[in-house]
């Protein structure tokens, strides 16, 4: 509703006119919902329920996403049409509403899904019914399918850089592992355990522990933390137990400007939670941080901020949320056609310049090139960045070495 | 033939238009999407109609009937995860030949209990054992000890949550919080295609009457007299010489096998299964379908099942935002306005209308043609 008011600004700009494309007949041969002058897509995000808090921001970039799209002249003439549905934070809700998405609305694609329970229950629904699902959510790898494009990083992009980081430039050599219990945090910590051991001189993991999702009593854990006085502690809790262990580590009187702590679940939109003064001196290690400094990123900010509010944060998932229309508008113009088949095999090679996390390309395996990046939490809520690495990351969701 | 002093009249106009419902008018309305969506609805109303039996007869009110629903799902969803898991269909896999999901987490074998659900035959006991035996623990632990009333249902809400932390911390062993997806074949039938869609639909739909049937038996005989007896004065029963735990414990395990019944269809409809059936949420809201049905009335169960769905379904299509609010609105408005359910809308408001009616044309063709004019040609 706050999207209303970007509608005066975006009547300003000449109207494109839509319908000049190439014949439907030619672009559309599988019945999807494509029209002379339109093209349906679908979003599929919890907007209630407990994942709501994380997703919205998914659902946001992806609206914005769009509406540029539209402004710019769509795809292949057609101007983009959207069906919302909410996932509800439920999974077996995500697979019925993916399947009305695909059945009843024919959408050329959907964009949507945040937590890997979500994915892994609409995964069958895309593959039978054949249908085109853009993922925004950096997650655990062991995937890889004709009918998704991953906007997010694969775990070994997110963890290997960040960990040979911490060990060149603070000599780090002990490890105390935690996480949220569920498939991403367990899937991470195996990664970055078999790193620490097999791949950094003389390090080791002191520690790794998991707490069930919702968990907010990490007092006896951050006693064992005390005693063990790891060099690094690598947190991968994930929603709302976030406010209650980063408060809990401050109340314990460790001192995040000695204590070396490194995330990789924590975004800016967490930090809304958390509060900045309570986390201001940890590392988090992910592609994109509201505060990266190049023209694509700071055009993107503004944008967001105008349509969504002054006040709202941009989290590395709602930014490769906003990746998903434009890869998919991309491979479209390439593929010349929206027919699923002819999107999947146009996929690999498409290169996104105006990313705000700077140049994507998308790999064979349907995951993205990009760069990991170290930012340090201040106290206002945003990341500083810290470190890049040189070049783009490859995807690798099936690491050898590291199963 | 259906006995007529099994169903009474407005019983059998209730048995009679369930029917038409689900069998022609449902099929022939909906295209397949929507109907697997009323299949999905559906498998809720057997753990409905058990809680007809055991909270609506019994006075046992279980807040745990999720932990059921959830076993058969399992039980059956096993056996599937298993025939989907073939070596040539894993190859990717470190191990193949075990579901993905305990390759991830390092297991390299099979485990012991997972074994015995590579046979169909030992799946489909377990899908009814299972459920009955945890059923019969809690229920003599608790009956036997004569733990009842809010102190039982507040146990039973506690069951599913620890049911559900140990499906999500195991997850080695049962696929954490993901659940198990991914189902494909039964016996090598592809179970997601759109026939084999429409075929579920109507084996479904035969054992929900096979299920109605069942429960309105038990409804009848001197059992479920006693089960009223109990809810209304458990003491009198005690002292006239029953053993009211007994009791108890049967209505509590018959509820549990409805709903694992209804599990395993569940999984086979929808193609997996996950923990978010299991827990404290899902299983009050297996009470609401019940409650909006009228507890006392299996078809009501029926009914409620549906029509809760059906309106959480529409109402999160149309408003993705403000659905819930919507929903929430609806169950206030059925439980202050019509506190015996849509079962209770119908005795109070459309029974005595029809009777009326039929009444009225009794009288002037003068012989009682009812019993005929209204006895299905089963």
């Amino acid at each position: 509703m706050m999207g209303m008011a970007a509608i005066p600004a975006l009547a300003m700009l000449p109207r494109p006119s839509f319908g000049a494309g190439p014949a439907t007949s030619a672009v559309n041969t599988t019945g999807l919902a494509v029209t002379d002058s339109e093209v349906t897509v679908g979003i599929l995000h919890s907007v209630t329920g407990t994942m709501a808090i994380s997703e919205t921001g998914s659902v946001q970039a992806e609206k914005l996403a769009i509406e540029q799209i539209n402004a710019s002249g769509g795809v292949l003439g057609r101007k983009i049409k959207f069906i919302q549905e909410d996932g509800a934070s439920d999974w077996p809700t995500f697979a019925e509403k993916a399947k009305k998405l695909l059945v009843n609305d024919k959408c050329a694609a959907v964009m949507g899904c945040w937590t890997s329970a979500s994915r892994k229950a609409v995964l069958p629904v895309f593959e039978q019914y054949n249908g085109m699902l853009y993922y925004p959510t950096f997650y655990e790898g062991l995937e890889q399918s004709k009918n998704v494009i991953y906007t997010g990083q694969e775990a070994t992009q997110q963890i290997i850089a960040g960990l040979d980081w911490v060990n060149k430039t603070k000599g780090a050599k002990t490890f105390y592992l935690l996480g949220s219990d569920y498939i991403w945090p367990r899937t991470s910590n195996k990664i970055a355990r078999k790193h620490i051991e097999g791949h950094l001189q003389g390090a080791k993991v002191v520690g790794e522990e998991y707490f069930p999702l919702g968990h907010t009593q990490f007092n006896s854990v951050i006693n064992k933390i005390k005693l063990t006085k790891p060099d690094v502690i690598y947190a991968i809790i994930v929603g709302g137990s976030n406010v209650a262990f980063y408060k809990q580590l401050k109340a314990a009187g460790i001192d995040m400007s000695k204590q070396t702590l490194l995330t990789i679940s924590v975004t800016e939109d967490e930090i809304d939670g958390i509060g900045g003064e309570n986390i201001a001196g940890a590392y988090a290690c992910m592609k994109y941080f509201q505060s990266l400094d190049n023209a694509n990123n700071k055009a993107f900010v503004a944008d967001f901020k105008k349509m969504w509010g002054e006040k709202t944060v941009i989290g590395d998932v709602t930014q490769a949320a906003y990746l998903g229309p434009w890869l998919w508008k991309l491979t479209v113009e390439k593929a010349g056609s929206f027919d699923i088949d002819k999107v999947a095999a146009a996929s690999p090679g498409i290169e996104f310049k105006g990313a705000p996390e700077g140049y994507v390309r998308i790999h064979e395996n349907h995951h993205l090139w990009s760069k990991t990046r170290v930012g340090r939490a201040k106290a206002d809520g945003q990341y500083e960045l810290i470190y890049e690495t040189a070049d783009l990351v490859e995807p690798d969701p099936f690491p050898k070495g590291y199963q | 033939m259906i006995n007529s002093r099994f169903f009474n009249r407005s019983e059998l106009i209730g048995f009679v238009s369930l029917l038409l419902l689900l069998v022609v008018i449902l099929p022939l309305a909906l295209d397949i999407f929507r109907l697997n969506l009323v299949a999905k609805y559906l498998t809720y109303s057997f753990v409905a109609i058990g809680l007809v039996l055991c909270w609506g007869y019994g006075g046992i009110l279980s807040l745990g009937q999720g932990v059921f629903f959830g076993l058969g799902g399992y039980c059956m969803a096993m056996f599937l995860k298993l025939e989907a898991s073939s070596v040539a269909n894993t190859k990717i896999q470190s191990t193949p030949g075990i579901p993905d999901f305990m390759d991830w987490n390092q297991l390299t074998a099979l485990p012991f209990f997972w074994k015995p659900f590579q046979s169909f035959p030992f799946a489909l006991a377990a899908i009814i054992l299972v459920p009955a035996i945890f059923a019969f623990i809690i229920g003599a632990a608790m009956f036997k000890r004569r733990v009842g009333g809010v102190y039982f249902a507040i146990i039973t809400q506690a069951i599913a949550a620890i049911m559900t932390i140990l499906i999500v911390g195991q997850q080695g062993y049962t696929g954490g919080i993901n659940g198990i997806t991914d189902l494909r074949t039964l016996h090598g039938w592809d179970i997601r295609t759109d026939h084999a869609k429409y075929i579920l639909y109507f084996v479904e739909v035969f054992f929900l009457f096979a299920a109605i049937m069942v429960a309105q038996f038990i409804r009848l005989t001197k059992l479920g007299r006693i089960l009223v007896a109990m809810r209304e004065q458990e003491d009198r029963v005690r002292f006239s010489g029953y053993s009211v735990a007994n009791f108890k414990i049967f209505a509590f395990c018959a509820a549990a096998v409805f709903a694992a019944v209804g599990g395993a269809l569940f999984t086979l409809e929808v193609g997996f299964m996950s923990p978010s059936f299991v827990g404290i949420v899902p299983s009050i809201e297996m009470v609401i379908y019940t409650a909006v049905g009228g507890r006392l009335s299996i078809f009501g169960a029926v009914y409620g099942s549906l029509l809760v769905n059906f309106a959480k379904t529409s109402l999160s299509e149309t408003f993705p935002q403000l659905w819930l609010f919507g929903l929430g609105a609806l169950f206030i408005a059925v439980v202050l306005a019509f506190p015996n359910g849509l079962a209770g809308i119908w005795g109070d408001y459309v029974q005595p209308r029809i009777d009326r009616l039929l009444a009225s044309r009794t009288k002037k063709s003068g012989n009682g043609g009812l019993v005929a004019d209204g006895a299905p040609a089963e």
